[in-house]
């Protein structure tokens, strides 16, 4: 069957703003990925058109789009996810620079996950074994480690777009990831750095980032979850 | 062109290029050089577990694994480097826990360990010589080990402010005389190429997956450091030794890991039959990938299979017996893939799978401190370092058992980057060549000022086909003499190539292109090395010779790129403790 793509284009050293063009590419069936149709594009009729990706399964981040106005992963999107009987619109992640095509800048997105210590820290002598963490506890971090920074979620954050400062949902999940773990040490500092205007309290319940999320992960229970915490320990 | 100096280069960010980065001491320079972000590298997509005879679960011990890695490889495996990663396993496994790697637990909350293919344990323990049945020694972390692995040395290496080069594309090495003396990149946001000298370089650059058609790696898995050594006139090990791993998703090629069978999934053929019982009838579904994957191919070749839309064919994995809240909670991520790519409901109905390109056995020939060498006598290239899946120590020998990468890329990537402190302390920086990246340079200009008829993208279709088609779970001479003949013409027909992208920025029209040359390159040495193998031994399947033969063939193929045909040449197999045996499951 014959689906037609009407993708955003920029060139930064041809066009002075982006612009859509159409592709029609030809499907199997209703379970090609969004991802092959780019790439049929790209190998069949125009190698100018600019995307990343790399595991095509959904595990490691590359190819966030807004598909059909959806923030979401081209691999992990069916045709059958998406109304496929008008043009299917492709546009980069929104709110963040274009390099070129669906193609954007990520540096600011990656600031912020680093601007929350993203890693364990634990100062005590390290027993000879592993550290003992029950199943219970170490399950409670499962759902925030799921995180492939794909950056669905903060670019669909209305609070991120008013506020270029807003750390982010990703960021916010990465501080609960660490501070939720019971074998880490710093739980305070990166509290600290999240209970400002700019960290959890711009937050505003909206639930975009849930539904943005293609790993399933309920960014905002996460959330509400560094904001209890910080209340307790405000206590 | 951009030069820029550092004590230490590592090409590639997945866990072999992160774990070595970690080893690099205060008051030197370091930086790790990546074409994808680092927590995008394919050491994310992996699933099932960890190997360590931790003995969480169940009696283990080292000596289990050795042997199991040793028998697993068809004893092909390199023992005495074999039995450093045996025993450097536990220390590793608690290594990555104290960095904060989170992983599932046991009741008395220690690490979660399960049962993985080939990894076994005397039913006896006090008999040795007892049957040998599945152990639990996969250390796992739901099905998302890689991923949390991946993230945890990242996390460490932001933590010990290491420095990365994201989204840059390495291109060639540097040689100076005999030593390495750096490597070529490109960033990819501005097309600019750089020269990156050095004291130390070390290639973990990953697999080739994408040689094949239908495989489970990653797009930009291309076989980059593969083709970087063979075309400065190095050897490479024992290519012909491809993994097929038997549970592919049907037509797409994504993993289904064996962390489904571990935990009780059964394969079954188009009678219902778990046909497994009749190729292994002791350890069953569980029996090493090379010989459940030439199961699943002869099941279909006797008419056993079911035929899919595509024309091509598969059996059946079914886990829908299995608790929901084992399938929720211990395989969510691979039961997801099935519901979202193939729209099956896994604890309903089976799922169809088929054999899938998986990882390189072979490749860049190295000692247990990660030094590469240059030729059968193991004389070491200074200056060079190769881990993980790109390099070829060999402990994996003929056959890879699962969760023994994951372990090779930690603890030969920490080997490797003691081994390059070590170096550095001392060495001095080789003198840089003047025309460092003449070939790169022209490699890009022909590229981009090619008119020729050729397409990158369907060229590497034909590759891929062709690959699967001719060199895939079975081999035999015809084919492979066949293959020899293609290869060059590809060879010929990719200096045709032409590209539509004639910009700067981001461009991987070109990208894409020079990774077509390495894949080419890549397959050049798999096929030849295929076809003076004359046996079978693990993952190399020869009808025509089906039985391995250790009186010729004990021993690394080392494979040299020439004008002509390749030149091969031969280096001999350390055996220490368990002489080669049958091997039967
Ligand atoms: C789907 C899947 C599941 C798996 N599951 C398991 C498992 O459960 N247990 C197990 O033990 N093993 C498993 N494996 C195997 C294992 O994951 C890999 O062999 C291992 O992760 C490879 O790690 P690496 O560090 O060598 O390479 P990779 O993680 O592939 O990293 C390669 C790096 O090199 C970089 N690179 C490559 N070429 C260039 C270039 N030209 N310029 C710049 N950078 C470059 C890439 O950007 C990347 O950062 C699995 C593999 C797959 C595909
Ligand atoms: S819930 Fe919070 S983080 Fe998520 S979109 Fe809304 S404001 Fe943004
Ligand atoms: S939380 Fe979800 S949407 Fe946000 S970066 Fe992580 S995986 Fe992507
Ligand atoms: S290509 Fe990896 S997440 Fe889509």
């Amino acid at each position: 069957m014959k689906v037609t793509l009407r993708i955003q284009r920029y060139n930064p050293e041809r066009d002075s703003e982006p612009y859509y063009q159409e592709f029609i590419v030809e499907a199997g069936d209703d379970k090609e990925r969004i991802l092959d149709l780019l790439h049929q594009v790209k190998w069949k009729y125009d190698g100018t058109l600019t995307f990343r990706r790399s595991c095509a399964h959904g595990v490691c981040g590359s190819d966030g789009l807004r598909i059909n106005g959806r923030n979401r992963l081209a691999c992990s999107t069916l045709l059958r996810d998406v109304n496929y009987k008008k043009p299917i619109v492709i546009e980069p992640l929104p709110s963040i620079p274009i390099i070129k095509d669906l193609v954007v800048d990520m540096s600011d997105f990656y600031k912020k996950y680093e601007a929350v210590k993203p890693y364990l820290v634990n100062k005590s002598p390290a027993p000879e074994h592993e550290r003992i963490q029950s199943n219970e506890d170490a399950e409670m971090l499962f759902e925030s480690a799921k995180c492939i920074l794909c950056g669905c979620c903060t670019t669909s954050c209305p609070s991120s777009w008013s506020d270029e400062n807003y750390i982010g949902p990703a960021a916010l999940l990465k501080a609960y990831r660490f501070v939720f773990d019971t074998r880490d040490e710093a739980a305070d500092e990166r509290l600290d750095i999240v209970d400002t205007p700019d960290g959890i309290w711009r937050c505003h319940t909206i639930f975009n980032c849930v539904e943005a999320c293609p790993k399933d992960i309920n960014l905002t229970w996460h959330i509400s979850q560094l904001k209890k915490r910080v209340a307790e320990r405000e206590m | 062109m951009i030069n820029h100096q550092y004590d230490v280069i590592i090409i590639g960010a997945g866990g072999a290029g992160l774990r070595a980065a970690l080893e690099i001491p205060e008051g030197f320079s370091c930086a790790v050089l990546s074409k994808v972000f680092p927590t995008r590298s394919h050491t994310g997509a992996a699933q099932g577990g960890i190997g360590a005879a931790l003995g969480n679960e169940e009696e283990d011990s080292w000596e289990w694994h050795m042997f199991d890695t040793v028998k697993g490889s068809d004893y092909l495996g390199d023992q005495d480097a074999i039995e450093i990663m045996a025993k450097d396993a536990i220390r590793a496994i608690i290594e990555l826990e104290h960095m904060g790697m989170p992983f599932s637990r046991t009741p008395e909350g220690k690490i979660a360990q399960r049962r993985f293919g080939g990894h076994t344990r005397p039913e006896v323990p006090e008999d040795p010589d007892s049957k040998r049945v599945a152990v639990k020694r996969s250390c796992y972390s739901a099905d998302r080990t890689g991923h949390v692995m991946l993230h945890t040395l990242y996390e460490n290496c932001l933590k010990q402010q290491v420095h990365f080069y994201s989204e840059y594309f390495v291109t060639d090495l540097v040689m100076s005389g005999k030593s390495c003396a750096g490597v070529v990149a490109m960033d990819m946001a501005t097309s600019e190429v750089h020269v990156f000298h050095a004291k130390a370089v070390m290639l973990a650059t990953g697999g080739y997956g994408r040689v094949f058609r239908i495989t489970s790696n990653a797009h930009v898995g291309t076989g980059d450091g593969f083709s970087f050594v063979y075309n400065n006139g190095l050897p490479l090990q024992d290519m012909e030794f491809v993994q097929f791993h038997p549970t592919g998703l049907w037509k797409l090629g994504i993993l289904i890991s064996e962390a489904a069978r571990g935990e009780g999934g059964i394969l079954l053929n188009n009678k219902g039959e778990r046909f497994m019982e009749r190729y292994a009838p002791s350890v069953k579904d569980l029996a090493p990938r090379d010989m459940v994957s030439r199961a699943i191919i002869t099941e279909i070749r006797e008419g056993r299979g079911f035929k899919g839309s595509d024309g091509t064919s598969y059996v059946h994995l079914d886990v829908s017996h299995l608790p929901k809240e084992v399938i929720d909670e211990k395989i969510p991520e691979i039961t997801g893939f099935a519901r979202t790519y193939l729209g099956v409901e896994p604890t309903k109905e089976p799922i169809p799978i088929q054999p899938t390109a998986h990882y390189a056995m072979g490749g860049i020939p190295t000692t247990a401190d990660a030094e590469v060498i240059r030729d059968k006598k193991g004389t070491r290239v200074p200056g060079l370092y190769a881990a993980g899946e790109a390099a070829c120590v060999s402990v994996h020998g003929a056959n890879r058992l699962g969760t023994n990468s994951l372990l090779d890329i930690i603890v030969f990537g920490r080997r490797g980057g003691k081994a390059i402190a070590e170096f550095i302390k001392e060495a001095e920086f080789a003198p840089l060549p003047a025309d460092a990246a003449d070939r790169t340079l022209a490699k890009i200009d022909r590229l981009m000022n090619s008119k020729g008829k050729e397409k990158a993208g369907a060229l590497r279709t034909e590759l891929q086909e062709k690959m699967m088609e001719k060199v895939g779970v079975f081999r035999n001479a015809k084919d492979l003499a066949d293959m020899t003949v293609e290869i060059k013409t590809l060879r010929d027909r990719y200096q045709e190539v032409s590209i539509d992208d004639k910009g700067k920025i981001f461009n991987t029209d070109l990208v894409e292109a020079i990774e077509l040359g390495n894949l080419i390159d890549t397959a050049e040495p798999i096929i030849h090395g295929a076809l003076v193998r004359e046996e079978s031994r693990g993952a190399h399947s020869r009808e025509d010779f089906p039985k391995r033969d250790d009186k010729k063939w004990l021993k690394h193929t080392l494979i040299f790129k020439t004008d002509d045909k390749p030149k091969i040449d031969y280096r001999p197999v350390s055996i220490t403790r368990f002489q080669p045996k049958e091997r039967k499951y």
